[in-house]
């Protein structure tokens, strides 16, 4: 019997506050495990005629799935936010998208039938599990030459990346990055981060329990000169610093995705409807170039051209990650579709959580912005990956 | 000087408190949602983890009241709120520095800076919340109770203001605040009803559904919900709303049925429950000032009185030297378990196979001779399992396992791969005797052999086995699901190994053990029969039976004398007491009458309306030397302190403290007689009839 899919909303999501990693960072002694469980508790929450028992899934990324990010992190979630024992969960990784490809996969089996409502999300808890923490590379990539060096070094590949792209210059990347500050600056003045944030307990044996109730990266006043002088670790006189790319950061984030038919029975508003997605694969040591093919894939599949997008929420790994995609597709450095509430060079990136932060904000402007049709949320991905998905704003005004 | 000004310079200039484990007062601002406003956030932390529970000494105490300083000198607040560290939100005063108190003026020093520094909390210019989050008891609640609001998680295990059972009152707010908060007959609850019942706690849903918290988290995200509930309240989206108390005949009520039960059980002989019931009752009519004042009093005296050193001294033997029992050897020579059998299927049988079967987790065998009775046994057991299933209290799937566990054979050859094989056959040495040679034939050598005997040697019921060192001594207390104590009895030729797995086994079994000398009766029926004899012979000489049972009352026993026969059974009171006469006949003499009673197969005294039975009155009647209540209680009294003296210096127990801990225990003497021995020194029999005291002076009383 021929199967019909069925087509796929994106409810609601939310998230921690990001946070600094480190010994002196906001979570620096909160367990991954307890932000991603207070994320999903909330989305919960603030979606009161869901029952709990018709979640048919949880989907958890994390990188590094050990400690307190391991025991299969999805089941253990859902258990310990009190989730239903008979609603099951699993854990997911695909580092820097993991969250995106949590929504991608489990959205995948909703169209296909096998799911009405999931949760899908991420967590990354980078001062507990610092990247690579644990891992054990085949001496056969190096042997049989399989991957650069650089490889596995995500600053090394930024590097590589400026190499490709000579015309995408250290000053380019700066100036990208103070407006990706500024731009958080202003969303946060305006009171467009705010709603997707989940305040969330915090404590210190020092300081005692406080609670986070906004992103500690940003830094608002970020000028070009304060940008100059950083260092570029990654090799003497690189175009790539601490100033340019996002930070090593700790967060969760977690969404509701939902069969149309099912949302509207149960009366979740959704947001925005899944049209598709794509991930593609490129050479490890030029990871970042990866939204490239992603997108080119994602676009021609739909018979679209980036024309037809009016909004891009791409993930910023390093500035020049993004220069190259907008260089590539003939976008202007400081359009407006892209990022317009600035990015993670700002507000962090903790790595598999990130893909559902670029969902909430772009499904936040689908809403502000009724003109616009088609969204991408878009992010590259260690080991030489890209992957984009493709929005339809639900509320676009051609519809009606 | 102010009291905190007092103590300021007191820790300054003295080494005092100088092992206090300090809980600090963390400040930390936070962002309340909604633009509430900002939150100082006190969290109690001592630093340690879970295992080590915050505590107020003088010193926590100060810390807290420069967090409030720091606090009321800032405009910029909009509210304060008060959390613990992680499972703890603070389990009360530190009670390590109350045996060095030794004066009034210094006792009301105590009382006062509690109060001084915790009232502030309800008089700030901003509104004071109290969150929770994890076991509160004592101190910690009445922090909660000063503050303007309260929340609770719902996975707060234990609640309690156990003050009372101690021996002091929860005299920090406690006796004042919470009767105003929730009525006198909730607090009466809280305060003097749960310490009685062996000092219950609530859980964070009960103290919710008392009145105490005004909302109820769950644990998951308590303190973020808690929070946001604050921002509600503040932004006036939340109004909390609390049932009106009534200050009238409800209230003067409970108070007076409070000390109708108070008097049934105690007659008055705790200090702490009377005091806190009068704090109740006055607390209605007085201001905050009378009211916390009235508490310093009460403080003051009870830091003071024997009662509460014996209470700490009974806490402390039972949280301590009931966990490290004295003379118990290495736990490392103890063997593994993985098989009990139990000879003989009665209803003992079922019940010691059950609790194996439960808290050991693996098979069970019970023997009997007689299919009959062996189906009646195991049917027993699996039927306490099914009531345990309709309860709740096991899942199907562990009764199921529990069923499987518990099975029945009419031979011993089922005992073959047995570790430990328990005998709860009748109580006579030959038959004890042939059924522990059965089962020799049937077990390896390193297979324990138990006896639950209450009175018969260990080392003779050994004697004519193979394997001698092999064979402990294994006394429970009835009902012994419930009671928490084990006589572990080691025989003349118990070796260590078979001594360290009954330690072992009796450990998992989540009893509380003490090791006892191969000795008549063993420690608890030694002393209950002692006390029986006595009071049993004032009766023989002519003494009416309610006057011999009131004898006793001033002490606060769980029950006069004749209603625990009643309990034992008589039959097996007059059994214990022969052997005991057997070895000690000036001691525990036979009492023809007695005997008759017995005979006449008379299950008590009582009627059951509670009424003597007069043909229990006419069997013991006859005597013509009646003694008065005071003279019967100094006989009784004057016996205890012998026996035990002879029992130490018999080499019974290894201390004074053990014999404490078995009738704490095993007989649920009250903490405020420290079980016994203090109660024995500090009235002055000791001495008198023991040839001195059992106790340094300081260890359970107040050092003079």
């Amino acid at each position: 019997m021929p199967r019909t899919a069925r087509d796929v909303v994106f409810v609601d999501g939310v998230r921690t506050p990001f946070g600094k990693a480190g010994p002196k960072g906001l979570y620096a002694e909160t367990r991954a495990d307890d932000l991603v469980v207070r994320a999903i508790r909330e989305l919960m929450r603030r979606n009161p005629s869901l029952p709990p028992e018709r979640v048919d899934e949880v989907a958890i990324a994390a990188t590094t799935q050990t400690g307190d990010q391991g025991l299969t992190i999805g089941r253990s979630a859902a258990v310990l936010a009190g989730l239903p024992k008979s609603v099951p969960g699993y854990a997911i990784d695909r580092m820097c998208a993991g969250a995106m490809t949590a929504v991608t996969t489990t959205g995948a089996g909703i169209s296909f039938g096998s799911y009405d409502v999931v949760i899908a999300g991420g967590v990354e808890h980078m001062g507990r599990h610092p990247m690579g923490e644990g891992v054990d590379p085949n001496p056969r990539f190096l042997a049989d030459r399989l991957v650069d060096p650089s490889a596995l070094v995500m600053g090394s590949t930024a590097e590589n990346l400026h190499d490709r792209f000579p015309g995408i210059t250290k000053e380019r990347a700066d100036a990208y990055a103070v407006r990706s500050q500024q731009k958080v600056a202003a969303a946060y003045a305006a009171g467009k981060i705010q709603p997707d944030l989940v305040p969330t307990a915090i404590r210190s044996v020092e300081k005692g329990y406080g609670l986070a109730t906004a992103d500690e990266p940003p830094r608002p006043g970020t000028t070009l000169e304060d940008l100059a002088k950083l260092k570029t670790p990654f090799r003497p006189h690189g175009n790539v610093t601490a100033g340019n790319a996002a930070g090593l950061n700790d967060g969760a984030t977690a969404c509701l995705l939902a069969a149309e038919d099912v949302a509207r029975e149960l009366g979740l508003a959704p947001k925005m409807r899944l049209v598709d997605f794509s991930f593609a694969g490129v050479e490890p040591e030029v990871m970042g170039v990866g939204p490239v093919p992603a997108t080119e894939k994602l676009l021609a599949r739909n018979s679209l051209t980036m024309d037809d997008i009016g909004l891009i929420e791409i993930n910023e790994a390093f500035a020049v990650q993004v220069l190259a995609f907008l260089e590539h597709f003939k976008i202007a450095d400081d359009d407006a579709r892209v990022n317009p509430w600035g990015g993670a060079i700002a507000l962090g990136h903790p790595l598999a959580s990130s893909g559902v932060r670029l969902m909430n904000q772009l499904a936040r402007l689908f809403e502000e912005r009724t003109d616009v049709r088609y969204g991408l949320t878009t992010m590259c991905v260690g080991m030489g990956m890209g992957g984009t998905v493709l929005w339809e704003n639900v509320n676009w005004e051609g519809a009606k | 000087m102010s009291t905190v000004e007092t103590w300021r310079s007191l820790l300054a200039s003295e080494d005092r408190n100088a092992d206090e484990v300090v809980t600090h007062a963390r400040v930390r601002d936070v962002e309340l949602p909604f633009g509430a406003g900002t939150l100082a956030l006190i969290t109690l932390d001592n630093g340690f983890d879970h295992t080590k529970p915050s505590t107020f000494g003088p010193r926590g105490l100060l810390a807290l009241n420069d967090a409030l300083d720091q606090i009321e000198a800032r405009d910029d607040l909009v509210a304060v709120g008060v959390t613990g560290k992680p499972f703890i939100f603070a389990v009360g005063a530190d009670l390590n520095g109350v045996p060095s108190v030794r004066d009034k003026d210094e006792a009301r020093l105590v009382a006062r800076l509690g109060h001084d520094v915790f009232r502030r909390l309800g008089e700030l210019s901003v509104p004071s919340f109290a969150y929770y989050n994890g076991a509160a008891m004592g101190g910690g609640v009445e922090i909660g109770l000063h503050c303007t609001y309260r929340t609770i998680s719902a996975g707060v295990p234990a609640f309690a203001l156990p003050e009372a059972f101690l021996g002091l009152v929860p005299g920090w707010g406690g006796t004042y605040l919470l009767p105003n908060l929730v009525g006198a007959e909730k607090a009466i609850k809280v305060v003097i009803d749960n310490p009685l019942a062996q000092n219950r706690m609530l859980r964070g849903k009960q103290a919710y559904e008392l009145g105490i918290a005004d909302a109820i988290f769950e644990s998951a995200d308590f303190l973020e919900e808690s929070l946001t509930w604050t921002a509600r309240v503040l932004k006036g989206e939340i109004e909390v709303t609390r049932p009106e108390v009534d200050k009238g005949k409800a209230w003067d009520d409970a108070v007076a049925l409070a000390r109708w039960n108070l008097d049934g059980k105690l007659h008055g002989a705790a200090p702490s429950y009377v005091r806190a019931i009068e704090l109740i009752a006055a607390a209605k009519d007085r201001s905050r000032d009378e009211g916390f004042a009235a508490e310093d009093e009460a403080l003051a005296d009870l830091i003071l009185s024997d009662e509460l050193r014996a209470g700490l001294y009974a806490f402390d033997l039972t949280q301590k030297r009931a966990k490290k029992p004295a003379g118990a050897p290495a736990k490392e020579l103890a063997r593994k378990v993985t098989k009990v059998g139990v000879v003989g299927a009665g209803l003992m049988a079922s019940q010691l196979a059950l609790l194996f079967a439960r808290r050991l987790e693996v098979p069970v065998v019970l023997t009997d001779l007689d299919q009959e009775r062996l189906d009646k046994g195991v049917g027993y057991a699996h039927g306490e399992v099914d009531k345990l299933l309709a309860k709740g209290r096991v899942s199907a799937d562990k009764a199921n396992r529990l069923k499987a566990l518990i099975t029945g054979s009419l031979t011993k050859d089922a005992f073959a791969d047995a570790d430990f094989v328990i005998e709860a056959v009748f109580e006579e040495m030959s038959v004890k005797q042939k059924v522990f040679a059965e089962v020799e034939e049937h077990v390896s050598p390193e297979c324990v052999l138990a006896t639950n005997t209450s009175s018969l040697s260990v080392s003779e019921m050994a004697s004519k086995l193979a394997h001698p060192e092999r064979v402990v001594g294994f006394h429970f207390f009835n009902p012994v699901a419930v009671l928490p104590l084990l006589e572990i009895v080691r025989g003349e030729r118990t070796d260590d190994a078979a001594l360290a797995t009954a330690f072992a086994v009796g450990k998992q079994l989540k009893k509380s053990s003490v090791l006892v000398k191969d000795a008549p009766a063993f420690v608890v029926n030694r002393i209950l029969l002692r006390l029986m004899a006595e009071i049993i012979q004032t009766v023989d000489e002519g003494t009416p039976i309610d006057v011999a049972e009131r004898a006793a009352a001033p002490l606060g026993l769980p029950m006069p004398p004749f209603v625990l026969m009643g309990l034992v059974g008589p039959a097996i009171a007059l059994h214990v007491n022969e052997t005991l006469h057997g070895k000690f006949p000036e001691r525990f003499p036979l009492s023809e009458k007695f005997a008759k009673f017995v005979a006449a197969g008379k299950r008590g005294v009582y009627q059951p309306d509670f009424t003597l039975d007069p043909e229990a009155v006419a069997l013991f009647g006859g005597g013509t030397n009646p003694s008065t209540e005071e003279q019967v209680l100094e006989r009784a009294l004057n016996g205890l302190a012998e026996e035990i003296r002879i029992m130490l210096d018999e080499g019974v127990v290894a201390a004074p403290e053990d014999i404490d801990l078995c009738m704490i225990l095993g007989a649920g003497w009250p903490f405020h007689l420290g079980g016994i021995t203090p109660y024995l020194d500090r009235a002055g029999i000791a001495e008198k009839a023991a040839g001195g005291r059992f106790l340094e002076p300081g260890v359970a009383s107040v050092s003079r």
